[in-house]
């Protein structure tokens, strides 16, 4: 019983240090596994379609007029990511915060003004918050770009990154390139003049 | 109820994943869009050169799914503008937000309640491709 115990928290002890990009790449594709053993195709953006269904869009845009009962399944795995988030931060958190490389460090101080770390460094709390105008409209018109962008092509990062290029799709390819896209666009011309 | 609750399990372990691997983290998206970290692309290169090992697995050796099914993918039309417009209208926000969908749920079981607006936001993005798509080309 004790080497239990010594054994058991051990283990968490391991596990609430960061973790090697290896050790999260395999995980992540174990997740792949899982899903796609239970019999579904790992994607996410999809529960957003199904938000709206639940708020009735189903009687105005056939669009949304899907059985719910077949996407049980997607809102279950939202749900857990959701505790999942709750206890990795508040049992299983590292010590220290995400250690981001210094140039990164040096341009968000110097260009963005952002101090570092701000909390254990998952969200710019300075930025996005319930108090800041500009952080709550920027909150809305990232999530939307994000909620349309995805339906239109099909598929977020899960869906197309993950399970798609895994499946050796090419029109995922083309997707993730087009992530890229946006995404540099975003990083390297809109930001510096938004924040 | 058993699939819920196997669902969910697996999202409760996605959720820890993803946090520990801090690919929910704002500053490592951001880090990864500036080049600066080999972080982010480890992760995802890692997860999807062992995920096509995987599935070529499964589908060499006929693994049935849980719903009796084989392993597959259901295939999408090759139509690159629309796919580089939308990945692009995606990516752009993914930059902003430091979270695309997954990560969002995961950040806000962390505590970040705003991240209840990301999520409608995506949610009324959603609506609003519902409601435009036939204008749009695909």
């Amino acid at each position: 019983m004790i080497a239990f115990v010594i054994f058991a928290s051990s283990i968490v002890d391991l596990i609430r240090q960061p973790w090697h990009w290896s050790i999260s790449g395999v995980a992540i594709a174990a997740i792949l596994f899982l899903m796609t053993w239970m019999g579904r195709s790992f994607g996410v953006s999809t529960a957003f379609r199904n938000f709206c269904t639940m708020a009735g869009a189903g009687k105005r845009h056939s669009f949304f007029d899907i059985d719910l009962k077949d996407e049980n399944w997607r809102l279950a795995f939202v749900l857990g990511a959701v505790l999942g988030g709750f206890i990795a931060v508040y049992f299983l958190g590292s010590p220290e915060a995400v250690a981001i490389s210094e140039s990164t460090l040096t341009h968000l101080k110097e260009d963005f003004g952002m101090a570092y770390p701000q909390g254990d460094g998952f969200l710019p709390t300075d930025f996005f918050n319930f108090t800041s105008p500009k952080g709550i409209i920027l909150s809305i018109i990232g999530g939307f770009l994000v909620g349309f962008g995805a339906r239109y092509g099909r598929g977020c990062t899960s869906g197309h990154a993950i399970t798609g290029l895994s499946h050796l799709q090419l029109p995922s390819l083309i997707t993730v390139i087009g992530f890229f896209i946006g995404g540099l666009l975003m990083t390297w011309v809109i930001m510096p003049l938004i924040f | 109820m058993k699939q819920f609750i196997s669902f969910f399990t697996v999202g409760t372990v996605f959720g820890i994943i993803m946090t520990k691997s801090e690919a929910v983290s704002w500053f490592r998206i951001h880090e990864m869009f500036r080049f600066e970290s080999f972080h982010m692309y480890g992760i995802i290169g890692t997860a999807v050169v062992l995920g096509a090992i995987i599935i070529a697995l499964m589908k060499r050796f006929k693994v049935k799914t849980w719903r009796d099914t084989f392993v597959g993918y259901m295939p999408m039309q090759l139509h690159i503008p629309r796919h580089l417009l939308a990945g692009s209208i995606f990516g752009l926000g993914w930059a902003l937000m430091g979270a695309c969908p997954g990560p969002m749920f995961v950040l806000l079981g962390q505590g970040f309640g705003i991240m209840a607006l990301v999520i409608l936001g995506g949610t009324l993005g959603t609506y609003t491709y519902g409601v435009v798509k036939d204008k749009l080309p695909h």
